[in-house]
């Protein structure tokens, strides 16, 4: 742990403290997925946690957003331990998770259809969102019609809508091609910037984490826990394919990588499948 | 850029389009596709009256005169004379729509009752592990004993009329169903689940909204079984003991050696399927709007 960055003087939205979350693993083991996990995120901050593939990177989120509990240590949401889902919390999966027999505008209505509001005014909601996301004119289509870009931006919007204060994002992009990539990062910072929601970015790309975040969180290989802070002095807003050519990213990439190699190096040697992508 | 790491094309080199020569057009080409598209669909068709012709013509050849019998084995010409009849004057037991009509009401309302049967249960232990392993053995049971033989017993408990033929409907339908439901409400992506969670659905929204749509495609495909299945428990039904229908039809037919009459009850009941298994695949298509590429081969097979 380093110092927590100056820029943010609020109290913490999210507190992880020791969190330690255990599954019972192959063969009658306990299988430690993350071990005393201890970091924060003040409100409106973007953090992003980068680690080895298959350290438990994911498993933070799922602490943090209610669906699993931790094993021992402290989960706090807005000052509250969290036992069930949190008020307040979206979350963006790795894989579509857009309902495939909804249309874009039906996908999008229901968080709030879900939470209680009418048709129309789910509907209402939802149709501005569509055209924030910039899919106005795709209403009526269904997923299966979209391209992967696309329904990328059905989850965002799906998830916007519901106006969370805590926005949980799970390797979402890791699917896509490398423009449309680029392109959903810097829509996400253009739809964020407005929102002073926190972030939570997990990813195994240093390239995304660098460009979208004011906090980059190095987690070791697993069982993962927080290796290093490092805090982005990156100007906003960001153009997120610009910015990769300036010399003072390349200085943090180069940074942080020397950080992240050693566990990604350990997990190569683990056997790692995978492993963390890298700029050459 | 530097301008070492670009070329450029000039466009001397990328050729102009006058000297290139044009074989197709776009309208030669589309309606060349529409040709070929047609003389297919005809040679389909064309395909499918030959062995029509062919089958009913050596059937009708093979019991003429000096051939085999066909008091036993019927002829094409007779069966169609006993259709005529049937619809024309009637049969010796009244009308062949009242027929018609009891066996496909014995066979709807057996098979709306247990497809829904089959689905409410079937998606109740397809998301409850524990009901699932609680019940599985009394299932695989039920499964076991051969369905048709609970025909004879419903006709001693329910009598000749309609609630007996409804009830081997029901427990002929209700697996078929039962089995898709379970592993179509089994099968439902975890990822859709919790984000419904996360976006605020009650148990009840998640099942409403996420784990019956998804299940929908399985349920579906097996409804054209299921009705399959329902024809032939009413149908059976009858055959063990009945007023009226066509399977009562069917057995009289076989009573007096009226091969005829048997072959005649065979396909009107293959027509009332058919019929249903259109009504089925349509409301398939509407249900399912939203899959790509939905009954472009299933529907037909």
């Amino acid at each position: 742990m380093t110092a927590p960055p100056t820029a943010h003087p609020a109290q913490p939205l999210i507190e992880l403290i020791k969190a330690t979350k255990r599954f019972p693993g192959a063969g009658g083991t306990v299988h430690t997925a993350v071990r005393e996990l201890t970091m924060d995120v003040k409100p409106g901050e973007f953090v992003s946690v980068v680690g080895p593939t298959g350290c438990g990177k994911s498993t933070a989120l799922s602490l943090v957003s209610g669906l699993q509990p931790a094993s021992a240590g402290q989960v706090l949401v807005n000052g509250t331990r969290v036992t069930s889902i949190p008020d307040g919390v979206g979350y963006m999966f790795q894989s579509d998770a857009v309902m495939p027999w909804r249309s874009v505008l039906d996908n999008v209505a229901s968080g709030p259809r879900f939470r209680g509001a009418g048709k129309a005014q789910a509907r209402e909601q939802a149709a501005d969102w569509v055209t924030r996301v910039g899919l106005a004119g795709f209403e009526g289509f269904y997923p299966h019609q979209l391209s992967g870009g696309m329904r990328k931006r059905v989850a965002l919007a799906q998830t916007l809508v519901t106006n969370p204060r805590i926005l949980l994002m799970d390797e979402p992009f890791s699917a896509l091609d490398v423009q449309t990539r680029a392109n959903m990062q810097d829509e996400l910072l253009r739809l964020w910037a407005g929102s002073g929601a926190a972030v939570i970015f997990v990813t195994h790309d240093l390239d995304e984490a660098i460009a979208l975040a004011d906090k980059v969180v190095v987690m070791t290989a697993s069982p993962a826990t927080v290796k290093d802070v490092f805090t982005i002095p990156l100007e906003r807003p960001r153009a997120v394919e610009e910015l990769r050519l300036t010399t003072e990213f390349v200085r943090i990439y180069r940074e942080i990588w020397e950080s992240l190699r050693v566990e990604v190096d350990k997990t190569r040697q683990l056997g790692g499948a995978r492993s963390v992508s890298r700029v050459s | 850029m530097s301008p070492d790491t670009k070329q450029s094309v000039s466009p001397a080199s990328a050729g102009g389009s006058a000297d290139v020569p044009i074989e197709e057009t776009e309208q030669s080409i589309l309606s060349g596709a529409r040709r070929a598209q047609r003389a297919r669909k005809r040679n389909i068709w064309l395909l499918r009256l030959v062995i029509v012709v062919v089958w009913l013509g050596s059937w009708q050849l093979v019991t003429a005169p000096g051939g085999i019998d066909p008091f036993f084995y019927s002829r094409p010409s007779k069966i169609w004379e006993r259709l005529v009849e049937w619809f024309t004057a009637g049969t010796d037991f009244g009308s062949i729509w009242l027929h018609i009509g009891v066996t496909a009401e014995e066979a709807v309302i057996g098979f709306l009752i247990g497809t829904v049967a089959g689905v409410v249960l079937g998606v109740l232990l397809g998301r409850s592990q524990y009901l699932a392993d609680v019940l599985a053995p009394f299932i695989k049971a039920v499964n076991a004993v051969p369905r048709i033989v609970l025909a004879a017993l419903f006709v001693i408990w329910f009598g000749l009329g309609l609630s007996s033929k409804v009830a081997t409907v029901v427990v002929l339908v209700f697996f078929v169903v039962f089995f898709n439901a379970f592993t179509g409400a089994r099968e439902v992506d975890r990822n859709l689940i919790d984000n419904a969670r996360i976006l605020g659905a009650s148990k009840g929204q998640v099942l409403a909204t996420i784990v019956l749509p998804s299940a929908t495609s399985w349920i579906l495909s097996s409804l054209h079984t299921a009705f399959g299945f329902a024809l032939i428990g009413a149908v059976v039904g009858e055959y063990t003991g009945a007023q009226a229908g066509i399977g009562f039809l069917i057995s009289n037919a076989q009573g007096t050696f009226d091969t005829a009459g048997v072959f005649a009850g065979m396909i009107i009941i293959t027509v009332v399927a058919l019929l249903a298994e259109s009504l089925i695949g349509s409301l398939e298509n509407r249900l399912l709007r939203w899959r790509p590429n939905v009954g472009a081969t299933a529907a037909q097979i």
